[in-house]
């Protein structure tokens, strides 16, 4: 039994960065952006989160400096795919590209440096929780998250009602910015908590994965994320027994199944109308 | 009074123009970089100009570099065309590469057919691995980036088992890889360098018969066709989920490809797959974009990126700055590209409104 919680808790705690991550795509797709450099943002985050909280002792600071740079991150494809209409796919892929390249540079000098004060994960992972079913509340039972779904779904018509819509898209891209940027301070300050080049390791895509298994329902997400944390903890528990090679591609198999799955049952069809279709007033 | 005016089919001179100041505007941000890692940028532009521009070696070294981004962006051009996002030239380029290795150590071939039977394996290993992603595109309609990217990581680990596992060498100095080739399946080398030049002229080659058939040939037309009006192609009876089969098979192929090339012309062995490549699969995506879907123009576009690359070994030995540096500079320029891209359909207007 005892053995089967702590199975239970790593799960869970694997499944955190995807959770938080993914809470923030979700908000952005729903708002009609694609930002596929969550990958990107995450490294960004769990950078600035462990520099901020090594240099100050602070880990709380660091936490903040984890979510700041996520979302400063994010504002450069707001910047790109809103304003300037650009493809929303390639910018994102473009700003993971700079997300991993920029983390990797300027992290050179902690690289096995100590963390004196790592936080402990189980924060974290109730915080997750709970915002998603705030981030759930606040998408069907408010005005701003009716605000957010209709700029998603039809945003000529958003427009046409007063709506701003290159602000609420704006905001929405910069609050999934600061996910992702929160579930990188959770990889540097509790989970590692140490910081490496590449230490978000494809996190970044699964959380993106994620968001279209569950059809961009945050409260699905949970579930999803600690399937996918039972599956890497699973792997790491049957380490020796098969090639280890064989278990750590596991996971990514696992998008792919899980992609084909979502494409089988035809849950794509819930996927927001305007979702990565840059608006452009004057146009329908 | 200056004003902005919309141009929906915008001269071509102005796009380059565009293109050219978004390359530009990289270059002058990444001086912010230099600056924030503590090397001043003057310093740093010095130094890359100085090892790779005004030194022979240098440029040798940006040939090399190109000629695996040179066949990996001629075809990602042509899956771009059609729309077909092919992120995962990456793994295409490590199971080319493991298939070449398992026909140089494995199959007993007369020593004339061995390179040949690696390319080939390559191509198809390569191609078929992209067309998972394909099938799942066209079939379910599954997002191919998506796709393509987990595929990259499953080839690392494929890679990795291989020269860990079941093909693991005798020579091992505490690093994992398989025998050396046998001299019949290793590239020859232009003397002194590590430019293996039947991969170049390969890589040149096909480029130009991809243009050619991008612009010459009924599959060309209709891939085409599929990339810029969906709707249209379905209209025209065109076969789009066998168009994007064809474009992944052919860009997947090119990646494949690329990896022998990198197997059996630098390291003359299958080895750890971050070492086979840095990147190429990335770096390639904006030989494309600045080709601007133009395979034949990906020879010049190509060995510009190599030019990047060369950069950024001599940072490393020079400056003491890590090889992400190149990463930062691809991910500024493919941003500054895309984001200009829409700018170049407004042209500045001087005068009163008509």
């Amino acid at each position: 039994m005892e053995e089967i919680f702590s199975a239970l808790a790593r799960a869970m705690a694997f499944g955190t960065p995807i959770l938080l991550a993914a809470l923030g795509e979700v908000v952005v797709e729903r708002a009609g952006v694609v930002n596929l450099g969550v990958e990107g943002m995450m490294a960004v985050g769990a950078l600035a989160a462990f520099a901020a909280a090594q240099t100050s002792g602070n880990p709380f600071l660091g936490v903040v400096a984890g979510v700041l740079a996520g979302g400063i991150a994010a504002s450069a494809h707001a910047f790109v795919s809103v304003n300037l209409r650009a493809n929303q796919f390639v910018s994102g892929l473009a700003l993971t590209m700079l997300g991993l390249g920029l983390s990797g540079l300027l992290g050179n000098k902690y690289v096995g440096a100590p963390l004196e004060h790592p936080l402990a994960e189980t924060g974290f992972t109730w915080a997750a929780v709970v915002l998603s079913i705030v981030i759930w509340l606040v998408l069907y039972f408010t005005r701003t998250g009716l605000v957010v779904r209709s700029v998603g779904e039809n945003p000529a018509a958003a427009d046409a009602l007063g709506l701003e819509v290159y602000l609420v898209r704006y905001g929405a891209t910069i609050f999934g910015g600061m996910m992702a940027g929160l579930a990188g301070a959770f990889l540097s300050l509790a989970y590692r908590p140490s910081w490496s080049d590449g230490m978000t390791s494809g996190l970044g895509w699964i959380a993106v994965a994620l968001t279209i298994f569950v059809a961009w329902e945050s409260i699905r997400a949970v579930f999803g994320a600690f399937f996918f944390g039972l599956l890497y903890h699973l792997a790491f528990r049957l380490q020796g027994r098969l090639p280890s090679e064989m278990l750590l591609a596991l996971p990514y198999l696992l998008v792919i199944v899980v992609l084909t799955l979502a494409a089988l049952r035809r849950r794509q069809g819930n996927a927001p109308e305007g979702l990565g279709l840059p608006y452009e007033r004057g146009t329908r | 009074m200056v004003r902005l005016e919309f141009d929906p089919n915008p001269p071509g001179n102005r796009v380059w123009l565009v293109m050219g100041l978004a390359v530009l505007a990289a270059i002058a941000l990444s001086s912010l970089i230099f600056w924030s890692y503590g090397v001043p940028p003057v310093t740093a532009y010095l130094t890359l100009f100085k090892g790779t521009l005004a030194n022979p070696a240098g440029i040798a070294e940006s040939f090399r570099r190109a000629i695996p981004l040179l066949l990996i962006g001629a075809g990602l051009s042509l899956a771009f065309r059609s729309q077909f996002f092919n992120i995962g030239a990456e793994g295409q380029l490590l199971l080319g590469a493991s298939a070449a290795t398992g026909v140089a150590l494995f199959i007993p071939l007369p020593a004339e057919l061995k390179l040949v039977t690696m390319f080939l394996a390559g191509f198809l290993a390569g191609g078929a691995y992209a067309l998972i992603a394909a099938l799942l595109k066209s079939r379910l309609g599954v997002n191919e980036i998506l796709s393509t990217l987990m595929l990259n990581y499953i080839a690392v680990y494929i890679v990795q088992f291989l020269v860990n596992g079941p093909w693991k060498g005798r020579s091992l100095m505490g690093f994992a890889y398989t025998e050396q080739f046998p001299a019949a399946a290793t590239l020859p080398v232009i003397g002194g360098t590590l430019i293996h030049w039947p991969t170049l002229l390969l890589g040149v080659l096909l480029a130009l018969f991809l243009q050619l058939i991008l612009n010459r040939s009924t599959i060309g037309y209709e891939l085409r066709v599929v990339g810029e009006n969906l709707e249209a192609a379905r209209y025209a009876g065109i076969n789009i989920g066998r168009t994007v089969l064809m474009v992944a098979m052919l860009s997947g192929g090119l990646a494949g490809l690329a990896g022998v090339g990198e197997a059996a012309g630098i390291h003359k062995r299958l080895l750890d797959p971050a070492q086979i490549s840095l990147g190429y699969g990335f770096t390639a995506i904006i030989v494309a974009w600045l080709a601007r879907g133009n395979p034949a123009l990906t020879i010049f576009t190509a060995l510009l990126m190599g030019l990047i690359f060369a950069g950024g070994d001599v940072m490393k030995l020079n400056l003491q700055m890590p090889f992400r540096v190149v990463d930062v500079f691809s991910g500024l320029l493919l941003m500054f590209l895309i984001g200009s891209e829409p700018l170049a359909r407004y042209r500045l207007k001087f005068g009163r409104r008509a």
